[in-house]
């Protein structure tokens, strides 16, 4: 299980305070509010600043546990591993890339799918973690939450997919990845002819390919407080325009109130949440 | 040129840089063609100049690279959606608007026919001019241009119509009134709905396949490029700009994406590679178009063959099976 690293050093470099044995990740300072607080009492609070709120990010194993009643979650597809289809090579080759990503998150891919139970519920749950290559989509990613959703329409499970990414679809993979987003819009099809319901949660960042795929198509669109959601970057949009953003522009905030968030939920109540929507839609 | 559309510019395109070479020997054609009363050494040497000219063409076309076809693919003379619909349709019916905002002039839609097939044509178009260009946005469709296709393509399954789709943008509007409009969630319900159509859909790149702005309109049964257009998961500009840092190395990025007419082939992602005359589509345009109709009628007719209730399951396996991973 991975943490989130503090940033000890610009810490050090904003307060002046020189290290004076403080063990490393024992502190971390908040992006929002500027707060150094202890990793600790973040943990113990969801990944989420005991100060002002803020919503961190959280490793896709520590979601699981957030999420999913405890050791109720059975994670399929671990034999689909990552390939190299096009032989892709920028500053350093793809393959390496994925070797190094895989040996600093623990993860094989940027997706973790499987069954488990939220508060009893039964249901199939899948995340994409945008700790792995800017949680960005391509043929793992594809196919192991094409696989999630053609399992709970034959199970006739609800389906909540969590998405993180501020990659979209993966260049490193080409076409393919954008095919991705054909694949799971067109399971989602399926699911959705069966008669299957999606909660789709959408987490800072989402954004891109993976926004304008599988992320945007639940039933219902729950987002946690702040997160950037969006289809081209905030830099790509400003440079498109040339002007200044609004403050606040892209955040789920913003989209609820443009109308495509359709509740933001505090990372403590999305159990419940999820729970109550579950019953309301006889899952 | 070859022929003279009445969109064509007024003022001639400079040729690409790897093009020079072509124009410079047409221009000694041209004079050589000029004189008056040629001597049978003149009428020689127009023979071979045009030999040459047709082996230098082949020699230059045949191995682009992938930069280059990135030029020739949004070559300002190349045919676009406006084109087409002159030279390849035998009526168009231009249906506006998506009842919801507005309309929007990057996508095309109506009832389009072709000989004797009745179509619900989609298509994204660029324009040519600036005043075009302006019009039309460069090709970059709003949120509304993708509600407006969806609500074209319901109509056609209603009525059992096939829909061809004209693929041409660098991507969709990445500005921020796209963004207030919900520009990805009308892409991935454009996804969604295409998936679930009992229609037959062709799909054609024209020019720029710009990624998921490019795919909101390209789920479809048969999929088609014609030869020197690129499809791509983002722009050879964007990559460079993320993986390299800089624009410069675009041609590079080009390279690595692998997005050529000829790689997705081999990739699998697309059915059929449309040939262009020599010299790429810009140098005749009635020679695209007459290729292009012939190919979007074959192609229609042989899906017309596929029971309707068993073309939805086999678009569905065609994206399915589409990926590449290991199982270990």
């Amino acid at each position: 299980m991975s943490r989130v690293k503090p940033d000890v050093e610009s810490w050090q470099q904003k307060t002046g305070m020189a290290k004076r044995g403080v063990p490393e990740g024992l502190w971390t300072q908040c992006p929002e509010c500027k707060a150094t607080v202890f990793q600790r009492s973040v943990d113990e609070n969801q990944n989420v600043c005991p100060e002002c709120d803020y919503h961190f990010t959280v490793p896709g194993s520590v979601r699981v546990q957030q999420l999913l009643d405890t050791d109720s979650f059975e994670e399929w597809f671990t034999e689909l591993q990552p390939a190299d289809p096009l032989g892709f090579v920028d500053k350093k080759p793809y393959a390496e890339r994925l070797k190094t990503e895989q040996k600093r998150t623990g993860l094989s891919e940027a997706c973790i799918a499987g069954k488990g139970y939220m508060r009893g519920r039964p249901l199939v749950f899948a995340l994409t973690d945008s700790n792995f290559i800017m949680g960005s989509m391509g043929s793992v990613v594809g196919e192991k939450l094409t696989r999630a959703i053609e399992a709970a329409t034959r199970m006739k499970l609800p389906l909540i997919i969590l998405s993180g990414s501020g990659g979209g679809a993966r260049m490193h993979e080409g076409i393919l990845s954008l095919m991705q987003m054909g694949k799971t819009s067109a399971a989602l099809a399926r699911f959705r002819e069966a008669g299957g319901l999606y909660i789709s949660i959408l987490t800072n960042p989402t954004m891109g390919g993976v926004a304008a795929s599988f992320a945007a198509l639940g039933d219902v669109i729950l987002a946690e407080p702040k997160a950037l959601i969006g289809f081209a970057g905030p830099r790509v949009v400003q440079a498109t325009v040339n002007e200044k953003l609004p403050p606040g522009f892209q955040t789920s905030e913003f989209l609820l109130k443009y109308g495509f968030v359709d509740r933001i939920v505090h990372r403590h109540n999305l159990r419940s949440e999820i729970a109550r929507i579950i019953d309301y839609c006889g899952g | 040129m070859a022929d003279a559309s009445n969109r064509r510019k007024k003022v001639p395109t400079p040729p690409l840089p790897f093009e020079k070479p072509i124009f410079e020997l047409e221009k000694q054609l041209q004079q050589l063609e000029s004189q008056l009363d040629p001597s049978p050494a003149t009428k020689d040497a127009v023979r071979s100049l045009r030999l040459e000219i047709t082996r230098k063409k082949r020699e230059v076309f045949d191995d682009l690279d992938a930069w280059q076809t990135v030029q020739v693919a949004r070559h300002p003379d190349r045919p676009q959606t406006l084109d087409y619909l002159e030279l390849v349709f035998d009526e168009f019916v231009e249906l506006h608007g998506d009842r919801a905002y507005r309309d929007d002039r990057a996508m095309l839609t109506g009832f389009g026919r072709l000989s004797d097939e009745k179509v619900m044509f989609i298509g994204q178009h660029k324009g040519r001019d600036l005043q075009e260009r302006t019009e039309h946005n460069y090709g970059m469709v709003h949120p509304e241009g993708y509600r407006k296709a969806i609500l074209r393509m319901e109509t056609a399954a209603r009525f059992g119509l096939p829909i061809v789709c004209f693929i041409d943008t660098p991507g969709a509007w990445p500005g921020p009134d796209a963004e207030e409009r919900g520009q990805a969630w009308l892409i991935a319900e454009s996804l969604r709905d295409m998936a679930n159509l009992d229609t037959p859909i062709v799909c054609v790149v024209i020019g720029e396949g710009g990624s998921g702005g490019a795919l909101g309109i390209g789920i479809g049964d048969h999929i088609a490029m014609l030869q020197f257009s690129y499809y791509s998961v983002i722009s050879p500009e964007g990559c460079a700009g993320i993986l390299w840092k800089s624009v410069e190395h675009r041609d590079k990025a080009a390279r690595a994406l692998r997005f050529t007419s000829r790689d997705l082939m081999k990739l699998g992602v697309v059915d059929e590679v449309i040939p262009e005359p020599l010299g790429g589509a810009h140098r005749d345009h009635r020679a695209m178009a007459t290729a292009l109709k012939g190919s979007l009628i074959a192609a229609i007719k042989d899906l017309r063959q596929i029971p309707r209730d068993q073309l939805v399951d086999r678009r569905y396996e065609k994206f399915r099976r589409m990926g590449v991973f290991q199982e270990t």
